[in-house]
């Protein structure tokens, strides 16, 4: 236990040091290239993250939400995925311009990252213990016996019962929510400054979401990480985050604190994922959907993404993509009409 | 994992006794008179003939003839040929050449096949790989005896590199061809499953967990992405043991090597049936035993296997 | 886009990866494609229509697929090839061993047989066998595959006993002994032993390919709605397992060639008169030191056929396992 107290005052001395923000990412863009075209995965993102904080980026499937996580991770398939263009500063060095084995050590160490689905995302053949005990091996060159209890000791704190027995087990053995927890104390297993989860609930039951939101919220508090939550499921990140992005299309549309944007959306995408959201007290009417179909990568429209689908668009929208608008302090809203649609949620 | 040996040893037994009766049934009910065959040309009196036919069991029911012949497989006594040499003694006297072909032959097709497959996988799409999968098609394709005789032909007689023919060299070299042509179809699979489930792991989900908690990039290959595509592999090496097995029969024919496989096949012409059943039923305890090592070898690489 | 900085090419630490990417953003990209541009009858995508179209296009399985059709019409028609067919013993001694010439393109043989006719008519019977062995086994592995692996229990135990019995054989060994018994051995009786010592591993593979197609959500829905069992075994089940069933069907024709081929190398095969290419080649054993011909001939056709029927089978597998693209 000594070793974890030095540890968090060394790493508390160097965030305090470090007056920036924890993460920085500056107009991030990936693109795959693909045998006949060329996929815009992610264009020109940015968002900071401070210690202790909770950002939430929330998207559908295709919006390149975890393709930037992969890019910050230094984990994307590359070919074919290529980043063309910006920044990632994780206090204040640039991820992107370091040499690959001074990245490899913050991977793990001081940025982790956790999956969804961990039944193949763990690998079947070695032992729950095995696996989260590496990070000690690895990282921190401990022995065997000793990462081991480590292990436990993890596997304790994110609350798997009978940690003990059980750090024997294969990943096989444990039940959806109980694997989940697995990769969890994987992550959070060398204390990491940022902890990075990605769709970490989506492949489990609901009360089990809430419990392994509840977790990772504890975890968070308890050892002062950022946390960066990516989700295509809104009603998962209200308890949790600090800020929301939206993204869609590989944008960022709409950015916001957490309270305003549930109480007052300032984009239509945004807007149309609230009201899908199915409510108890609609029951009996039809469910509201979003029409049309998310855009082809390889061939966004012109002007704003969104306008295809847009209950407000209008001519502009199909000439002129519109650039991250100020709304209020701190939020930003990718839409020409960010004021009407706000207006219509007073 | 000891409840899944047990297992799987209980499975032995049956198979053992099912494949050992087909091969019994199979060559004593056949067609021509093993007893008149004994004295080629002489015609003895049916006296005679009844006695021989009573001291081999010949006149009583298929199933008590396999009876008492089990009985003696169990002690090892595999009756005698028609000189009166016991069957066990000529396997006996056979198997060293035949274990010190197969041996070799499995060692070249594991070592080189592995490491074929996975130079290819590491570099998928790339010269080695394509050079690799022609190669193996082409083995693949041309069956082992024509392999034989062309490499007779060339590395053995053009090119003097080898012998041809008969133990004489001793081991290694009257070896060599004969086990590269022997591992040959083996080799093949081989590299090509290594080759593929390799790529199949490097792909998967947990190999990119592996790379997110920064482990570098020798342990994420060498050690997860390389457990799990053994898993597949060593189920072929089972299935690959016999044509090993049938394999060295046609191999020690071409080469000359007085081995098990070339014993069997001059029973055959010579119908001394006996031999030819007890020779089959050592092969085939040979297989199942080595498949039930193989199956266990998989249940310790693979936990899932285990727990079922 | 603009100035492309491939930096984390340079440091790939993702080794190699698909053309078409595993990440959920090409996939979707992908998705999104083919419904947007759409197929113009608005077929439904299935994995037979994608695959078909992927064969179509790809240059090994045609010329395979050319070569396998040209040895079925040989096999067919060899009077169309070679004209009379060339019985041994009925090929005058005096022309023996004649290397390749006008009249006889790939010489004579040890008993003065022409050997290009050899070859042609010798295709029927390695065919003939191929085909039969395989549709055989896949019948009989479909069969005993799927009730195994539907019904469980005390069928499966049975069934399952059998299957193993007859996979503790070592490849051709059974094969020969019981062959070795028949002194008339007669296509038929080839095919028919290949049959009995080969329907067992494919039985296996279909066996756990239904048992893992019986888990599937589509069949606990199709029993919700009141399928009866025959009904989910033959309209759902069956037309997925049998997917890899097929394939390794396709592959599987030309190990078959070339097991009898063995065989009827080591004398326990096809017999003549019957023209075959184990025979060509097993008699070839002690002369083709002097005259090349008379084993180049018939094994360049022999590995040829083989050896397209391979290849056809990996194009088809592969057109059909899109993991592996």
């Amino acid at each position: 236990m000594m070793t974890t107290t030095t540890d968090r005052t060394a790493r508390e001395q160097r965030a305090d040091e470090y007056a920036g923000p924890l993460l920085e990412v500056d107009n991030l863009s990936v693109e795959f290239r693909l045998r006949d075209r060329t996929v815009n995965a992610v264009n020109g993102i940015s968002y900071t993250l401070a210690a202790r904080e909770t950002l939430a980026i929330l998207g559908e499937s295709g919006s390149g939400k975890s393709v930037s996580a992969q890019a910050i991770m230094g984990i994307l398939d590359s070919p074919p995925g290529f980043i063309t263009q910006g920044e990632v500063r994780f206090r204040g060095e640039d991820l992107l311009a370091m040499p690959e084995d001074q990245r490899r050590r913050i991977r793990g160490r001081r940025i982790a990252m956790v999956f969804q689905d961990a039944l193949s995302a763990l690998n079947p053949v070695f032992t729950v213990g095995d696996q989260i005990g590496e990070m000690f091996q690895v990282h921190l060159g401990m022995s065997k016996k000793d990462s081991r209890l480590r292990a436990v000791e993890l596997m304790d704190k994110v609350r798997i019962p009978s940690a003990k027995d059980r750090v024997k087990d294969y990943p096989h053995q444990f039940s959806g929510g109980m694997r989940q927890r697995v990769m969890i104390a994987m992550g959070i297993s060398l204390e990491p400054d940022i902890l990075i989860a990605d769709e970490p609930t989506t492949a489990l039951d609901v009360t089990v979401q809430a419990q392994i939101m509840r977790l990772l919220k504890e975890l968070q508090q308890d050892m002062s990480m950022g946390l960066i939550l990516i989700t295509h499921d809104l009603g998962v990140v209200a308890d949790v985050a600090d800020k929301i992005k939206v993204m869609y299309a590989g944008r960022i549309v709409e950015e916001a604190d957490v309270h305003e944007i549930y109480a007052r959306p300032a984009h239509p995408y945004t807007e149309g994922l609230l009201a899908s959201i199915p409510r108890v007290d609609q029951k009996g009417t039809a469910l509201a959907t979003i029409p049309g179909q998310p855009p082809i990568l390889s061939q966004i429209p012109a002007g704003c993404t969104f306008h295809p689908r847009c209950s407000w668009a209008q001519s502009i929208c199909t000439t002129e993509e519109p650039e991250l608008l100020t709304v209020a302090m701190g939020r930003h809203s990718r839409c020409h009409f960010w004021q009407d649609v706000l207006d219509a949620h007073q | 994992m000891g409840r899944y040996v047990i297992r799987r040893l209980l499975q032995v037994i049956p198979v053992f006794f099912g494949t050992t009766f087909i091969i019994f049934a199979g060559v004593f009910m056949l067609p021509g008179d093993p007893i008149r065959a004994l004295f080629g040309d002489k015609s003895p009196g049916a006296a005679v003939i009844n006695t021989i036919r009573e001291k081999y069991h010949l006149n009583d029911p298929l199933l008590i003839q396999y009876y008492e012949y089990m009985k003696g497989v169990v002690v090892g006594d595999l009756g005698v040929n028609f000189r009166d040499r016991p069957v066990l003694d000529i396997i006996l006297q056979a198997a060293p050449v035949s274990i010190k072909l197969g041996l070799t032959a499995f060692a070249f097709e594991i070592i080189v096949g592995i490491l074929a497959g996975i130079l290819a996988g590491l570099r998928r799409g790339g010269y080695f790989d394509n050079l690799v999968l022609i190669v193996t098609t082409l083995i693949i394709s041309i069956p082992s005896f024509v392999l034989g005789f062309v490499s007779q032909l060339t590395l053995g007689l053009e090119l003097g590199i080898f012998p041809v023919s008969s133990i004489r060299e001793g081991w290694p070299y009257a070896y060599i061809l004969p086990a590269m042509i022997l591992a040959a179809l083996g080799l093949a699979s081989l590299t090509r499953l290594t080759r593929t489930s390799l790529v199949e792991n490097l792909r998967a989900d947990y190999v990119r967990t592996a790379i997110a908690k920064g482990l570098p990039r020798k342990r994420v290959i060498g050690r997860h992405a390389f457990r799990n595509s053994l898993i597949p592999v060593v189920t072929l090496l089972g299935i690959d043991i016999g044509s090993l097995i049938s394999g060295a029969i046609i191999t020690e024919g071409i080469f000359n090597l007085p081995g098990v496989g070339q014993a069997l096949f001059r029973a055959i012409g010579a119908q001394e049936n006996t031999v030819v059943v007890g020779i089959s039923v050592a092969l085939v305890l040979i297989f199942i035993l080595a498949n039930l090592i193989v199956d266990v070898l998989y249940g310790v690489l693979d936990p899932r296997i285990r727990y079922d | 886009m603009t100035e492309g900085r491939d930096r984390d090419r340079d440091r790939a630490p993702n080794f190699e990866s698909a053309p078409d990417g595993g990440s959920p953003v090409v996939a979707a990209a992908d998705a999104a494609d083919t419904t947007a541009k759409g197929e113009p009858d608005e077929k439904q995508a299935t994995l037979t229509s994608d695959a078909w179209r992927e064969l179509r296009h790809n240059p090994l399985f045609i010329v395979a697929g050319l070569v396998v059709a040209l040895m079925l019409v040989i096999a067919a028609f060899p009077q169309l090839f070679a004209g009379q067919q060339p019985i041994m013993g009925q090929c005058s001694l005096s022309r023996s061993l004649l290397p390749p010439q006008q009249g006889a393109i790939f010489g004579t043989d040890v008993l003065g047989c022409d050997v290009y006719g050899a070859v042609i008519w010798g295709a029927r019977p390695s065919i003939i066998i191929g085909l039969t062995v395989t549709a055989g086994v896949g019948i009989i592995a479909t069969l005993v595959g799927s009730l195994a692996g539907f019904f469980g229990g005390g069928i499966d135990a049975i069934l399952s006993r059998f299957t193993d019995v007859m996979l503790g054989f070592p490849f051709l060994v059974g094969a020969i002994v019981i062959l070795s018994a028949f002194p008339d051995r007669t296509p038929l009786i080839v095919a028919g032993v290949l049959i009995v010592f080969g329907w067992a591993g494919l039985t296996r593979i279909m066996r756990s390919s239904v048992i893992s197609a019986k888990d599937m959500d589509y069949v606990q829905a199709a029993r919700a709605l009141g399928a009866t069992n025959g009904r989910i075994l033959f309209r759902h089940i069956l037309p997925n397992a049998i997917t890899p069933l097929l394939v390794l069907v396709t592959i599987g024709v030309g190990g078959i060639i070339g097991a009898e081929a063995a065989l009827t190398f080591l004398g326990v095969g096809l017999q003549a008169p019957t023209n075959s290419w184990g025979l060509s080649i097993s008699q070839s054993q002690e002369r083709f030191y002097q005259h090349p011909h008379i084993l180049l001939f018939p094994s360049l056709f022999l590995s040829m056929t083989v050896l397209a029927f391979i290849v056809l089978g990996d194009a088809v597998r592969d057109a059909f396992d899109p993991k592996l693209r």
